[in-house]
């Protein structure tokens, strides 16, 4: 048994008493892995006695699961309409030209920043009433 | 020793709140860390014995405490921002440190609780039906009714669900609450557990909002004893905004895909995992405890106008000088809100567009702003509360641009079970994007010879464009399962009855900014 497998057989049993455990487990193993793969749909189909086509289904639902790691630093912006309205689409161009390839700008819908945006999150970390120049810093930063 | 109170909400931490109470402490004072009083623009804010400072900055640390700087506004509780408001559910919002189970207790805290357990079953659902209070989610259903559906319903186990997925933007009322007060949220289920037979609660939080997960699950904990034989339990949405649609969610928390259920069934009888549910938003359960306090239903009843009784819970975003959380008693004017509390716009230059209720809500002109806050008004007007966000733009958005987003946004977030708004939110983006082109020619194969069918003329108009997207939104209001397809209409069609140049005129004479 291969560490993953081992690994993805604790979080299935940590979970499996739960009413409706598969986000709590998907959520679980992406924090582990950086992402839900095929093998890793396959292990927990296994482990909840679903189809993988079901566990795949829900996997490929979610904005929030990858099916493959990505170990570049994410800074996600919000372009929701609030944040727009604030002018996160004039600073949006120098973020990503600051972020080239070693940083991925993901867009969000919505930190609930909306009265200061624009907002960003890297991790746990918001950021809120950014301008050019802070965006840009932040993102350097991550 | 002085005591420096700081917030410790998302928004305040985002703003440099941690480093201000670090700062704070290097000097000596004891920090306390609190819940906000929603003065945004003002985060992050400083308290000194009931006077503020704010925003603040870590240079401006010894001029505060010396009692010298710039940044004081006096009393907080006396600031217009805060006196002109009627708190209910935000009544603690900036005076109380968020887990602290003492301060809860202290300022009124469980005792909805203690006296539901009293009057039983029956005289709580009674209380919560006199009080007028409707759902603060979007729908507006009374709160009452619901709960008596669940209450009849024959089942063994029943079901509290929190809807804490507030993915409108413009919206952060639940997100407050839940960072600033979430031992509220926990009594109110824990009420309408008592109420209807339930034992089991779940909220169902967006993973947006780690800042509340973590304080939320923290209080859980803490409360637990006290709530007692009910249980809550923290479920982590995983980023779709159809979730925050009650059926939706519903899945999503059994672990399927977040595919919205037709209804009937109605959750009220088969819930989650088909069990009799109580779905409510954050703000109607956090209003509870209030309710079932002494003499609290006839007090709520008294505000408010019409059908809409109470007070709500309004977030005034976007660009706006003063914005924040507002709770007020229903019945205020757009105007108000817009102009006399929240400033106009930040920038200063002049409102253009006013969006109530999120991104599936209308775009209103200033011509409509003498509307008043009232569920069945918004709905007269062809627009909608919804969450209670309201989004301020100036006039430098493009409103066609903003009607390509919803339509834009409601395809990327559409859950894939209907068809008009799986499919008619992608036409949507197309129309738009012709429209804004100035029509449509026909194309290399339209003019085939071998397409006899084909009309070979010059093409489509603007106006037939339009004509089209007019009848694209009418299927999609119609015909769409829930209220994400159902309501991605209103910005659209609001946006091009009062802003028309946004769409033909200076698309055509300007390139178009991109769109996102």
């Amino acid at each position: 048994m291969s560490a993953k497998e081992q690994r993805i057989g604790e979080i299935i049993a940590e979970h499996h008493g739960r009413e409706g455990p598969l986000l709590p487990i998907l959520h679980d193993v992406q924090h582990e892995f950086g992402c839900v793969d095929a093998e890793s749909e396959a292990l927990i189909a296994k482990g909840l006695n679903l189809s993988r086509a079901d566990v795949h289904g829900v996997v490929s639902f979610y904005h929030d699961f990858r099916p493959q790691a990505d170990s570049r630093p994410v800074v996600q912006v919000c372009r929701a309409e609030a944040c727009k309205a604030r002018g996160v689409e004039r600073i949006i161009g120098a973020a990503e030209k600051a972020a080239g390839t070693r940083v991925r700008v993901s867009t969000v819908y919505c930190l609930g920043l909306c009265s200061a945006g624009p907002a960003a999150r890297v991790g746990d970390r918001l950021h809120a009433r950014l301008d050019e120049t802070s965006l840009v810093k932040v993102i350097e930063n991550a | 020793m002085t005591i420096v109170r700081i917030s410790d909400d998302a928004l305040a931490r985002a703003l440099g709140a941690d480093e201000l109470a670090a700062a704070f402490a290097n000097k000596g004072a004891t920090v306390e860390r609190v819940s906000s009083w929603g003065m945004h623009w003002l985060e992050p804010l400083v308290e000194i014995e009931g006077k503020g400072f704010g925003p603040a900055t870590v240079d401006e640390v010894d001029a505060i405490l010396a009692g010298s700087s710039e940044k004081a506004i006096g009393v907080i509780e006396q600031h217009p921002f805060i006196a002109r408001q009627q708190r209910l559910t935000f009544a603690r919002a900036g005076k109380t440190r968020p887990l602290s189970l003492e301060d809860y207790e202290n300022t009124g805290g469980w005792a909805g609780l203690r006296r539901a357990r009293q009057i039983g079953s029956e005289a709580i659902v009674e209380e919560v039906t006199q009080s007028g209070l409707r759902g603060r989610g979007g729908a507006g259903f009374p709160a009452g009714i619901k709960w008596r559906t669940v209450m009849n319903a024959p089942g063994e186990q029943k079901y509290i669900v929190c809807n804490a997925d507030e993915g409108d933007s413009g919206t952060f009322a639940d997100r407050m609450l839940i960072e600033g007060d979430p031992y509220a949220l926990i009594e109110g289920m824990a009420i309408a557990g008592e109420a209807v037979g339930a034992t089991r609660g779940y909220v169902y939080l967006r993973s947006e909002y780690p800042d509340a997960i973590r304080k939320l699950a923290a209080a859980i904990e803490r409360s637990a004893a006290i709530v007692a034989p009910f249980v809550v339990e923290v479920r982590v949405g995983a980023g779709a905004y159809v979730c925050g649609e009650e059926t939706s969610l519903l899945n999503s928390l059994e672990g399927k895909r977040g595919e919205v259920r037709a209804k009937p069934p109605l959750p009220a009888l088969e819930g989650f995992l088909g069990r009799p549910t109580v779905v409510n938003n954050v703000l109607t359960l956090a209003a509870v405890p209030h309710i079932l306090a002494e003499g609290g239903a006839g007090a709520y009843e008294q505000l408010g106008m019409a059908r809409s009784k109470g007070t709500m819970p309004i977030q005034l975003a976007g660009n706006i000088k003063y914005g924040g959380l507002f709770e007020t008693a229903f019945g205020i004017t757009l105007r108000e809100l817009v102009h006399e509390i929240g400033g106009g716009t930040e920038s200063g230059r002049p409102v253009k567009a006013v969006q109530v209720g999120g991104p599936l809500g209308a775009y209103l002109h200033p011509d409509e702003f003498d509307i008043a806050f009232d569920y069945e008004a918004y709905t007269a007007a062809d627009a909608l509360i919804g969450h209670g966000g309201i989004t301020v733009f100036d006039d430098t958005a493009d409103m066609g641009a903003m009607a390509r987003f919803a339509m834009e946004f409601c395809a990327a977030e559409s859950c894939g079970k209907c068809t008009p708004c799986r499919i008619g939110a992608v036409r949507g983006v197309e129309v738009i994007d012709r429209i804004r082109a100035g029509g449509r020619k026909r194309d290399v194969i339209e003019l085939a010879p071998v397409m006899h069918n084909a009309p070979k003329d010059e093409g489509r108009l603007p106006e037939q464009e339009i004509a089209l997207l007019t009848d694209l939104c009418e299927t999609m209001k119609f015909g769409s399962l829930c209220a994400l397809g159902g309501f991605t209409p209103y910005p659209v069609m609001s946006a091009l009855k009062h802003w028309p140049e946004d769409f033909t005129g200076k698309a055509v004479a300007r390139t178009p900014e991109p769109a996102e």
